[in-house]
């Protein structure tokens, strides 16, 4: 959808919104959990996936934990 | 999507609007530097520096993304090769933006643009925008394209597969090492906001209860609901800023919150041991949620209240400190100020976030300069506006807050006086005005940045929301944004040094790297916490504020690891048989070298007891043998730790300038081989696919 006056793309707000949440999840290392489920849906349809629940608390270990997986935060 | 029509008029337009933005661009910053006598708006500053990061990043980053580098937006990416879900996932790339900007925005572009402000507006200024435009934001970019196309590998990997093994130990020792200064420095800043502040005090104390509670909501409650539980978060938070003030107004509570430096140095010693040691659900992931948000929304709502109250910056374009002879850090404007700049213009702290867990969201090469080189600008935006923060306070309250108690006594009289005497006039009741004005029994020698950084975002913020009957509860909002943030990066950071401490060691004693055995999990954590703990206390009892040592301390490992990562840089261009290019990470490579390897040198060397550690120490050494007593010190044992605390100094500017020199000596060994080899050398991960397609091509 345009803007019939000016060409320019209608702004979406549930776009925009989902966006910035998106984006505030991420900022605190909190992946997507759709994409997971997508993810797991194509790849291991048989395999068993995390709830949403399970998928946060991954998620936060992960985010602290050892190894190369934990986030480098600057000063 | 319908191709963009490349008409003569569109070309037109778009070199008529490129013309003004350097035309307003040069015209602000000329603006800048001829004002004389008379105060500058801060939108001329900010003007200027929108105009060059616009310019920047439509020109010279887009020169190193399609020449330089060859950024191919047909290969595949380790968000797609490794897709799983979790770690490696193709990401939209405004919201790995917000990621990575979240994870490079730190203390580190508020603090030291604040110290740098000693020099006037200008000096800042100047290195802030051409820092950034040729060597952070290069830096980051580059580090980022180098990490994409190797599996989302981290620094020292990088450093060890394309300079070799012992390049590689090297690299760890030296992102060791930062991390252990950075720490220490941080937690410095924090002490010297908090010391005999009841009520900054108690809100930052009341972080705590308030986390644990999230923590418990988060995973008991209601798990995973983050919204609700940062809403709840961040509601206690304002309400424990309210109650401060009812605390520190009421004697009897403000005598329970009220602290010495060296008390809350211990208790930050004690609290980054058990806060990294315990499970990170309890007390670190909602803190650092917390500060997370608080720090986004406090950014932007500094950026909105400079846009509307559109301050005058008070302090001159430059001042006679230029000289090098300022209260704020010793040492002149080569090399000290390229050093105290560290975050907004170039961190080598970035190099780790950039080869972290950005390389691996990335969905596509083309989106790597926007996300590396455009996060990048933004972190420099920060610092611009922390430098406006600090120059619209007037100069005699910025130097009374950032002068050591030897340098202005510790009376407003004495401090007015001294002050005044430098070319600053203020009057006592002025100083005692303003500490009032916040909400504190005094803001004289409140040194570390955070403190002064308070007061002009208050005075910023309070000319947009409340006025001055709100200046006290923005000021102690913003002590505590700055405190919150610091301290998650100092618990979180403890935690990152203790398993670097556990890899290290591990590489000789396998046993110490199982982290979920005690003694190591213990042993380490409390090396680090030693580490960065030893280095706490000597600034807290430094008489010259401790700052005054230890931020320049950090700077040159801050510059040393970017130095590092821009060697890295460079030798990946000679690999790719892009030598031609190399000038991008080699030119302000070499200016890094240059200035670390001054500054180091000077540190240690100079013959100014302020600047250099040798001189210091044989100043008491001297003393000492004639029995006399130096200020601070008041007994003998005193005075030979002084001595000590020193030769500690000196010993670690010498190791930062070890560092510096075998990582100069495996690059150029490494370009050396690039440049005799006869092919491409450089290690990326092959993409069959894309291997095939040049082939064919």
């Amino acid at each position: 959808m345009s803007c019939t006056i000016c060409g320019l793309p209608a702004l979406d707000l549930a776009k925009l919104g989902r966006k910035l949440r998106d984006g505030a999840r991420l900022m605190i290392g909190q992946g997507d959990y759709e994409a997971y489920l997508a993810h797991r849906r194509a790849n291991h349809p048989d395999e068993p996936t995390m709830t949403h629940e399970e998928f946060f608390l991954e998620r936060q270990a992960s985010r602290f934990g050892e190894g190369g997986r934990r986030a480098m935060r600057c000063c | 999507m319908s191709l963009p029509l490349v008409t003569p008029g569109r070309k037109l337009g778009s070199i008529a609007l490129w013309t003004a933005i350097v035309a307003l661009g040069v015209f602000s910053l000329f603006t800048l530097a001829m004002a004389r006598g008379e105060t500058v708006n801060a939108m001329w500053l900010v003007a200027a520096a929108i105009c060059v990061y616009l310019v920047a990043y439509r020109f010279y980053s887009l020169f190193i993304a399609e020449r330089a580098l060859g950024l191919d937006p047909q290969r595949k990416t380790p968000a797609h090769r490794h897709n799983d879900g979790l770690d490696y996932v193709p990401t939209d790339k405004y919201v790995l933006f917000g990621h990575h900007f979240a994870a490079i925005a730190g203390a580190g572009p508020l603090v030291g643009p604040v110290l740098a402000a000693q020099m006037g507006y200008l000096p800042g200024t100047l290195w802030l925008l051409t820092g950034v435009v040729f060597a952070g934001a290069v830096q980051d970019f580059v580090v980022l394209f180098i990490s994409t196309r190797r599996d989302g590998r981290s620094l020292g990997d990088l450093i060890k597969t394309e300079l070799g093994p012992a390049a590689g130990i090297v690299a760890m020792v030296g992102i060791l090492t930062i991390m252990v200064i950075l720490l220490a420095v941080l937690a410095l800043i924090v002490v010297k906001a908090l010391a005999d502040s009841p009520w900054g005090f108690f809100t930052v104390f009341a972080t705590l209860p308030i986390a644990v509670l999230m923590g418990v909501y988060g995973r008991y409650l209601r798990p995973g609901r983050i919204f609700e539980m940062s809403v709840i978060g961040f509601v206690l938070l304002i309400g424990s800023i309210a109650l401060g003030r009812t605390v520190a107004e009421t004697p009897a509570l403000a005598a329970l919150f009220t602290f010495k430096g060296e008390a809350l140095a211990f208790m930050l010693i004690g609290y980054g041991f058990v806060a990294s040691v315990l499970p990170v659900w309890f007390l670190l992931a909602p803190r650092d949620y917390l500060s997370t948000f608080l720090k986004i929304g406090t950014i932007a709502s500094l950026a909105l209240g400079i846009f509307y109250v559109a301050p005058e910056l008070k302090m001159p374009a430059v001042s006679r400190f230029i000289d090098g002879t300022g209260p704020v850090f010793a040492g002149s404007v080569f090399p000290f100020l390229f050093i105290t700049l560290a975050c907004g213009a170039i961190s080598g702290f970035h190099a780790l976030v950039s080869s972290g867990t950005t390389p691996k969201m990335i969905g596509d090469e083309a989106q790597i300069r926007f996300i590396g080189y455009g996060a990048m600008l933004m972190e420099s935006f920060v610092a611009i506006m922390a430098l406006v923060a600090a120059t619209v306070l007037d100069p005699g309250v910025y130097f009374a807050m950032n002068s050591a108690p030897a340098v202005i006594g510790s009376t407003v009289d004495t401090a007015a006086q001294t002050i005044s005497s430098w070319g600053f006039v203020i009057t006592p009741e002025a100083l005692s005005q303003a500490a009032a004005e916040v909400g504190e029994k005094t803001v004289l020698s409140r040194a570390g940045g955070a403190p002064t950084l308070a007061v002009g975002m208050a005075k910023i913020l309070s000319g947009a929301i409340g006025g001055s009957s709100m200046t006290a509860f923005w000021y102690h909002f913003a002590i505590l944004f700055e405190a919150l943030f610091i301290l998650t990066t100092v618990d979180a950071g403890t935690r990152v040094a203790r398993f670097m401490i556990q890899d290290l060691v591990g590489t000789f004693w396998p046993r110490f790297k199982h982290t979920r055995a005690w003694i190591p999990n213990f042993g380490a954590t409390g090396l680090a916490v030693a580490g960065w703990g030893w280095f706490l206390y000597q600034g807290v009892i430094d008489p010259l504020g401790g700052i005054n040592t230890l931020w320049p301390m950090f700077g040159i490992a801050n510059q040393m690891l970017a130095a590092i990562a821009l060697t890295l840089c460079t030798v990946v261009l000679f690999r790719m048989k892009r030598e031609r290019y190399a000038f991008i990470a080699a030119a302000p490579a070499a200016w890094l070298y240059i200035c670390t390897l001054t500054a180091g040198a000077e540190k240690i060397f100079h013959p100014d007891p302020k600047i250099g550690f040798l001189a210091h120490a044989s100043r008491y050494s001297a003393a000492a043998a004639e029995g006399r007593l130096l200020a601070p010190a008041k007994t003998a044992a005193e005075m030979s730790r002084i001595i000590f605390n020193d030769y500690v100094n000196t010993t670690l500017c010498a190791i930062f300038i070890a560092l510096v020199l075998s990582m100069l000596f495996f690059g150029l060994r490494a370009i050396g081989e690039a440049r005799r080899a006869t092919s491409v050398t450089t290690r990326e991960t092959s993409d069959e696919l894309h291997d095939l397609r040049i082939a064919r091509a």
